[in-house]
């Protein structure tokens, strides 16, 4: 086991990740990421499939082996330990609840193994099954079970053993959209109860915003950016992050790119008056979709490219009026409502709008 | 007519089961249910003519040496095979499943199904050859200083010859049975704190179990009703119920005695099965 330097170091975070690479075969999974996550946050790693951040989870969790670089869980360097000497627990994507057990069985798994006795066992299995919502299914087996209670069986199975960590990947990807958005209400919920750190893996963006105290955007195992919710949203750093998390348009502006939301392009009637300290262009709306709650509208800028821009539909029946299509409007945006952004040099041109 | 045939699944069903079903009432069922009416008869002891009438004589004949001391060595051996198989076959088959590349894998599983594909008398003649006396075996172990253990024709020589030829009937169910465990439950259980040995014994062995009954209905029968391999390997002090069944059919020609024997296997898989199945075995089929 390795130990830290003699230096004094400020408190340990929960996690630190320092250098970590990872490749299977060809495939670089890992590209020398290096992270930090709090004790006690929700913390969210966002990115598509591929870009890492499974196997980010499998390596904290102890399934894969770093090529290099070291994970530590509060201050201790557990790279080199197997998965059962962790404090971390994990939420399997597939629930991986054991089929010949029943639900008390399965939560009381991990206890069994620490000799917790009888007693105090169904104690704590009786509260975990109570916390996610499942009281009095312990004789269950999870074939038995929907979906949506597999996946709290599961939650109960890794909470229940109280680790300092949680991990969780993907745990909502086989639920249906009304079970997923009442789920990550409840996860939310849990882990302000419970108090453990959560490291959640998702593809979604709009999960990851709802969810997460801070988000590591993940790309090409890279991370390209980490902030709260409202940072990543609204302060992009890198175009992918704009692009991946949300819509952006990115237009330039003065030799410099921008990203900027669509609720934050205004579009104006060109004969009104035009506010002054905002960025002008003159186009088209060739296109107008409802959305329910908003109606997206696709402009197309006189000086080509096009802008895209979204309203609220605050009124009943504001789509027949709002219809524009094929009408001469202005697009207009406030500089200081984007985001410059750094241009990854192969997708550069690609969606940029040169406005002036 | 395709049509009508569409509509009724049973006139479907119907036609399609009847050619195999009645083969199976007339030639599979008809021929045990003779044998069973068989083994009520007997033989008149001075012209050897059947006697068709009911009695219990021959059942009571298989209480009397040296009938039960020879049920037991069959039964005894078929037990002492399977034990032996599933201790070989389930670290074989975890090695296969989940340890072996494609590569290797594939490679293991010709070389499991080989002998499979060689006669079963070559394969048997080649143990008389390792095992009898002055064989390989013997001139191994003189060579080495170990004294010849002279094992041929001997239950030790049945017990290794039949291990060896039924082993791929139990890897190849444990194998099936192994890789269909997802591995997220093996890193369930490792995240959940077990290891290797806790996991081996409270996630995978219930798993595979299924694999385990179904290959042990294999080695196990298939022990229970040999009647070649205890002549040519275990010798006259060896006879299985099979030969015993062999010698009253030919030598004695005492057919009521010999159907009377061959009930014996039948109660014995069916109390097997019945077993297997209160322990669980099939649960998870």
């Amino acid at each position: 086991m390795d130990h830290a330097q003699g230096e004094p170091q400020p408190p340990p975070a929960a996690i630190r990740l320092t250098g970590l690479r990872k490749r299977f075969g060809d495939t670089v999974a890992l590209d020398g990421v290096d992270l930090a996550i709090r004790a006690g946050e929700f913390f969210t790693m966002l990115g598509p499939s591929g870009s890492g951040k499974t196997t980010m989870l499998r390596v904290i969790a102890g399934f894969e082996q770093p090529d290099a670089g070291t994970v530590e869980l509060h201050g201790e360097d557990v790279t080199q330990r197997p998965p059962y000497l962790r404090d971390v627990n994990t939420v399997f994507q597939d629930y991986a609840l054991f089929p010949h057990m029943d639900v008390q069985d399965n939560v009381e798994y991990g206890l069994r193994i620490r000799k917790v006795d009888r007693s105090r066992r169904r104690e704590r299995a009786a509260a975990a099954l109570e916390l996610v919502g499942l009281a009095g299914l312990g004789s269950r087996k999870p074939s038995e079970l929907s979906g949506g209670q597999r996946q709290r069986v599961a939650l109960a199975r890794a909470i229940v053993n109280e680790p300092s960590v949680l991990l969780l990947d993907e745990p909502l990807g086989a639920l249906d959209l009304k079970l997923r958005q009442g789920m990550q209400v409840e996860l939310k919920r849990i882990q302000r109860d419970v108090g453990i750190t959560f490291v959640y893996v998702t593809h979604d963006q709009e999960e990851a915003l709802t969810m997460s105290d801070r988000v590591a955007v993940f790309n090409r195992g890279q991370i390209e950016q980490v902030g709260s919710p409202v940072e990543i949203y609204d302060r992009p750093t890198t175009e992918f992050v704009a692009g991946f998390v949300g819509v952006s348009n990115l237009v330039s502006h003065g030799g410099q790119t921008y990203a900027i939301r669509p609720e934050r392009v205004q579009l104006l009637d060109p004969t009104g008056v035009a506010p002054t300290s905002a960025v002008l262009s003159r186009g088209t709306v060739t296109d107008t979709v409802f959305l329910g709650v908003l109606t997206r509208y696709t402009v197309a800028l006189d000086d080509g490219g096009s802008l895209v821009a979204v309203r609220p539909n605050l009124e009943r029946g504001s789509l027949s009026e709002s219809d524009l299509r094929g009408q001469a409007v202005i697009a207009a945006w406030q500089l200081d409502q984007a985001t410059d952004i750094e241009m990854s040099a192969d997708l550069a041109g690609e969606h940029v709008e040169e406005s002036a | 007519m395709n049509n009508a045939l569409w509509r009724r699944a049973w006139l479907r069903a119907t036609l399609t089961l009847s050619p195999p079903l009645a083969w199976f009432l007339v030639v599979y069922l008809a021929s045990l249910v003779v044998m069973l009416v068989t083994a009520f008869w007997t033989l008149n002891d001075f012209t050897n003519q059947l006697v068709q009438s009911w009695n219990l004589q021959n059942f009571r004949d298989l209480f009397s040496e040296p009938y039960p001391h020879i049920i037991g060595r069959t039964v005894g051996l078929a037990a002492l095979v399977t034990v032996t198989d599933i201790v070989i076959a389930l670290p074989f088959a975890y090695y296969m499943a989940r340890v072996a590349t494609p590569r290797t894998r594939n490679l293991l599983f010709a070389a499991v199904l080989l002998p499979l594909w060689a006669s079963y008398l070559a394969r048997v003649y080649a143990w008389i050859v390792i095992l009898q006396k002055g064989g390989t075996l013997d001139w191994s172990f003189s060579k080495l200083g170990l004294g010849a253990p002279d094992i041929g024709y001997s239950n030790t020589a049945l017990w290794i010859v039949f291990s060896y030829i039924w082993l791929p009937y139990m890897i190849i169910p444990v194998f099936g049975a192994m890789e269909r465990i997802p591995n997220s439950l093996l890193e369930a259980s490792a995240d959940l704190g077990a290891r290797g040995a806790r996991t081996t014994w409270r996630v995978i062995l219930p798993l595979v179990l299924p694999g385990i009954a179904a290959g042990s209905i294999f080695t196990f029968s298939l022990t229970l009703g040999d009647f070649i391999t205890p002549v040519l390997v275990g010798g006259a002090r060896s006879k299985f119920i099979g030969n015993v069944i062999y010698d009253n059919i030919g030598l004695a020609g005492n057919l009521p005695f010999a159907a009377a024997l061959a009930v014996v296997p039948i109660v014995i898989m069916i109390v097997y099965l019945s077993g297997a199945r209160l322990l669980g075995a099939f649960r998870e089929l």
